[in-house]
């Protein structure tokens, strides 16, 4: 049985007057219950793709079916069976926040004498219900993302369509979003959302798809993606020179060790290698670092934390005594970096 | 499969509520309305119908080929404002247009929409002129054997300034739209033959032929026939075929460029 709710296949879009495909052939599925991530950095073409299977754009080829809808024959039934919360807010500004998901469920169909009670429901469950009556002139960004998601699901759609639903919110507010997101995926909702923040996907999403110049570098679940990373693991150890003890040596005896990939020394500008890592030194500290004290990191594939007990024996060895140790585990934005050579931001 | 397929909804449904959505709009902001409408016919009559007349620098006689002539220009004007700028606006800026392209209807049924809505605020808006017209001129020509042809003008008027509100609030960059707009708003204005009669141009027949050229002649035209038929006036009949050819012309282009505005 094909559980595919979103099927897309060789799609390609070119804006009239462009030189490139804003999308460029690209082909994924989304199964039914499944949060899907679509993560690249700004102009990867992220909304265009949504853009599409939402009906709001035409692609110059391919195709997109989107719950058992094919989106170019059939836009106007595909519209009844998906929601969108888009990037930027699209509110009814002659509404209340009320009467914006009143009046949306009245487009969609819903009995007049169920569209009050699913509103009220929705602006309890998102925290809205003291801003009922306010019109969303006088409304902060958080709160009209949090409308926009509620009013995507007045109309219960099978396939929630996300356009970068975090961007700009606070900590707070993205940690809101994210709970209401999890709870979506409980109820087997199917999801598809957008994001440039590598955590978000890693967070929410069972698959993830990273995005580059309209083009999909690789598709997996996040752990299997990050998995795939050749030596992304790192052991950062700092350690303190003894007399008769010497660095070089020390380095030689890690790179020896088994799984190690590389070894280098953690200077004061740590990401001169194009690698970002939450394990990086502290500049102050890297910059204040005598000739006596050595720090090291250590690239790994396979599993870090069985080094530990190695590359300890290999400083005492060689008379250096360690002061510091830190694991650090690869995130997709290393994963990112890999595929495209860039840091995201 | 879980997808329980909610009963596939009638594309009427959607259209209806989208319509139910303008009219409470209006509804709620019905001074605005009221304001927006009535104030300029109301000093335009009493300018030129009332206060010209009694200080005896026109004769009674104007006054009542005048109401007419507002009146279809009243109606096309309003039609044509509730339209473009708010489309502009709404494809441009706000995008709140979105959540009713995304509406399970056809896109075209969406611009039927805006079309219906903005022609019943021109009737509307026809409708108010006539206590505003009493009031200020006393009194207004009016036939009740010409009803008929009264409502066919009117009507036709209100969608032809619907149709003209959407081909400017698609066709016109959104950045350009204020400017266009006023370009566009006072020769029609003024050539429409709200404040003369057409066949009385045979005089200045350069400005004859460019009247021929505005809808809005055909409009108050068409009122006056119904209304002081013992004015000169363009034959019933062609002034109601000019206004439906026009209408048809104009409601093309402007669905055409509606569909290029809401799809990428
Ligand atoms: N309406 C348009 N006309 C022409 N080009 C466009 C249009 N919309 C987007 N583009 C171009 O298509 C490419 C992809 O844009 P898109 O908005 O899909 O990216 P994105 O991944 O959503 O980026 P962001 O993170 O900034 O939202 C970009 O190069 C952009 O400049
Ligand atoms: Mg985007």
């Amino acid at each position: 049985m094909n559980r595919s709710v979103v099927e897309v296949r060789d799609l390609v879009k070119r804006y009239p007057r462009s030189p490139v495909n804003a999308v460029d052939a690209i082909s994924f599925s989304v199964e039914h219950g499944e949060v899907f991530g679509l993560l690249g950095p700004n102009g990867a073409g992220k909304t265009t793709t949504v853009g599409v299977l939402t009906t709001r754009i035409r692609p110059t080829s391919g195709s997109a079916v989107v719950a058992g809808v094919d989106v170019l024959r059939q836009p106007t039934l595909a519209c009844g069976r998906l929601g969108v919360v888009p990037q930027r807010s699209n509110l009814d500004r002659s509404l209340s926040i009320r009467n914006n998901l009143i009046f949306h469920a009245a487009y969609h169909g819903i009995p007049a004498s169920e569209r009050g009670a699913r509103a009220d429901v929705l602006l309890e469950q998102f925290g809205l219900r003291e801003r009922a009556k306010t019109k969303p002139d006088f409304i902060s960004g958080g709160q009209s993302q949090r409308i926009m998601i509620a009013r995507a699901l007045m109309h219960e759609p099978h396939v929630l369509f996300l356009d970068e639903p975090t961007t700009g919110l606070d900590p707070a507010a993205r940690l809101f979003v994210w709970d209401r997101l999890r709870e979506l995926r409980q109820r087997r909702v199917t999801i598809v959302l957008t994001t440039h923040d590598m955590h978000e996907a890693a967070q929410l999403a069972d698959r993830a798809a990273i995005m580059d110049h309209g083009k999909l570098l690789a598709i997996d679940t996040p752990q299997a993606l990050v998995r795939s990373l050749p030596g992304a693991a790192t052991l950062e150890l700092a350690a303190e020179i003894l007399d008769g003890g010497s660095a070089d040596e020390v380095f030689a005896a890690l790179r020896g060790l088994p799984g190690v990939e590389a070894v280098e020394r953690v200077q004061a500008q740590p990401q001169t290698n194009g690698r970002l890592s939450p394990v990086l030194a502290d500049p102050e500290q890297a910059g204040s670092e005598t000739t006596h004290a050595l720090r090291v990191r250590l690239y790994v594939s396979g599993d870090a934390p069985m080094l530990v007990a190695p590359a300890a024996s290999t400083f005492a060895e060689h008379r250096l005594a360690i002061t510091d140790v830190k694991l650090g585990n690869p995130t997709l934005e290393d994963v990112f970096i890999h595929l495209t050579g860039r840091t995201l931001r | 499969m879980n997808t329980t397929v909610a009963t596939p909804q009638s594309e009427t449904g959607a259209f209806f509520a989208i319509l139910r959505r303008d009219l409470y709009v209006t509804w709620s902001e019905l001074p605005i309305f009221l304001a927006q409408v009535i104030l300029q016919p109301l000093f335009v009559l009493f300018v030129f119908g009332k206060l010209l007349g009694s200080l005896g620098y026109t004769r009674s006689v104007y006054a009542s080929l005048l109401f007419p002539g507002m009146l279809a220009l009243t109606v096309i004007i309003t039609s044509m404002q509730t339209l473009a700028f708010p489309l502009v606006v709404e494809f441009g800026w706000t995008k709140e247009i979105e959540d009713r392209l995304l509406a399970p209807l056809r896109l075209g049924l969406v611009a039927a929409e805006k079309i219906v809505f903005a022609a019943l605020r021109g009737v509307i808006a026809a409708a108010l002129m006539i206590p505003v017209g009493i009031l200020v001129l006393g009194s207004i020509p009016w036939r009740w054997s010409a009803l008929p042809l009264f409502l066919g003008v009117l009507i036709l008027a209100a969608l032809l300034g619907a149709g003209l509100g959407l081909v400017l609030g698609t066709l016109v960059p959104p950045n350009q739209i204020n400017a266009v707009l006023s370009l566009v708003f006072t020769p029609l204005l003024f050539t429409g033959c709200s404040q003369y009669p057409w066949p009385s141009l045979a005089r200045l027949h350069w400005f004859q032929i460019i009247t021929a050229g505005n809808p809005i002649t055909y409009a108050s035209e068409g009122l006056r026939a119904a209304l002081v038929p013992s004015v000169p006036h363009i034959r019933p009949w062609i002034s109601l075929t000019i206004l439906v050819a026009a209408l048809a012309l104009l409601i093309a282009i402007g669905i055409g460029g509606f569909y290029r505005r809401a799809v990428d």
